[in-house]
């Protein structure tokens, strides 16, 4: 086994306000230099750029695992992870169809697809902020069908979480982890007796700037920076653990 | 004048979606939010709440902060969780097609009449 340092929740230019020097190569660069191991693009709504990482991650030499920060019809910011684009690409074009604000990139930003020279290949046209059509239920039960992991973002921030929308965790809703934001966040929700316990926690670095990834991350005690390695981590089997978490 | 939640879907026209056995129940003032962690913190006994949040956690919300009702704005449908679990727990649950402003307005007029009664 071996430590992996993990940022699993990053936005690229794609997102409107992500930093339009959050290219793929960019990113990447960073990340090698910070020593991350493992990384989830996770831009809002679209896996548009993911691709492009990957590819680039692996010439590095880290993982770059496919997700998306989806909003929820709610309002809630829920992390999707993957093994493959497939599916991920599969669940984009259902949220696609949902969208129906156009964006207006001199209020919102651009939203940015780019290859792996930094070139601009497009712009998408959706504003990709709204909500989906998609419950949390749904979204999360269509993530779970579809083979991916399930987390809820930043569940200690006062907008856009599980807890700032709808006051709790709905009973029975089918997580894989939790994503915290900071430690006196985290004391917050248990002051508030919330049992947090049956959920893994993350903490992931949110990044719309280069300089912001790897301010938070994951230590995961896996064997490789594989999808399932991470899988089992969160449900601690087979030796596989969270072993810590920087930056809170 | 008291005011009760069967008043009130007469007065505003609202439609009853579930909990229709429970409109005797008393307003006794009422409360707009979407978030329903500032609708838990500051929310109190008696108030109707109105929300365009669809989820059934309103339910849960209503019934832990004791709302007379629950009215869903904007034309929104609640979701099926809702209605099931609004039923169960007797709590009122109700449409409205007209925005979370206008029927704010057109109760606290409703208050204001009832306070002059």
């Amino acid at each position: 086994m071996l430590e992996f340092k993990a940022d699993l929740h990053i936005h690229t230019c794609l997102s409107p306000c992500g930093d339009l020097d959050m290219t793929p190569k960019k990113i990447i660069g960073k990340a090698k230099e910070l020593g991350i191991g493992i990384l989830a693009v996770t831009d809002h709504n679209s896996c548009g750029n993911v691709k492009v990482t990957q590819h680039l991650g692996e010439e590095a030499g880290l993982v770059v695992l496919p997700g998306m920060e989806i909003t929820t019809r709610e309002e809630v910011h829920l992390i999707a992870i993957f093994g493959e684009i497939g599916p991920l690409e599969e669940l984009e074009s259902f949220i696609y169809e949902g969208l129906d604000v156009p964006n207006r990139p001199e209020i919102f930003g651009y939203q940015v697809l780019v290859n792996e020279g930094e070139e601009v290949e497009g712009f998408v046209e959706p504003l990709l902020i709204t909500a989906s059509k998609l419950s949390l239920e749904e979204a999360v039960f269509r993530i779970k069908e579809a083979g991916g992991l399930s987390i809820a973002a930043h569940i200690d921030r006062q907008s856009y979480s599980v807890f700032s929308q709808l006051g709790f965790i709905p009973p029975g809703l089918n997580l894989d982890a939790v994503e915290v934001w900071d430690r006196s966040g985290y004391s917050r929700l248990r002051e508030e007796s919330i049992d947090l316990s049956r959920f893994p926690v993350l903490t992931s670095s949110d990044a719309h700037f280069l300089h912001e990834i790897g301010r938070k991350s994951t230590l995961f005690y896996i064997q490789s920076g594989a999808f399932e390695e991470v899988a089992k981590a969160l449900r601690s089997q087979e030796g596989r653990y969270i072993k810590g978490h920087c930056g809170i | 004048m008291e005011l009760n939640v069967e008043n009130l879907v007469k007065a505003i026209n609202l439609e009853v979606v579930a909990g229709g056995h429970h409109l005797n129940r008393r307003v006794k003032g009422g409360y707009c939010g979407d978030l329903l962690s500032d609708v838990m913190a500051n929310s109190k006994e008696g108030d109707v709440w109105i929300t365009v949040q669809t989820h059934q956690n309103i339910v849960a919300v209503a019934v832990l902060k004791e709302h007379a009702a629950i009215i869903i704005a904007g034309n929104r449908e609640a979701d099926p969780e809702s209605i099931e679990k609004a039923e169960k727990e007797g709590i009122p649950l109700l449409r409205s097609p007209l925005n979370g402003f206008l029927v704010s307005g057109m109760l606290y007029k409703l208050f204001e009449q009832g306070e002059n009664a």
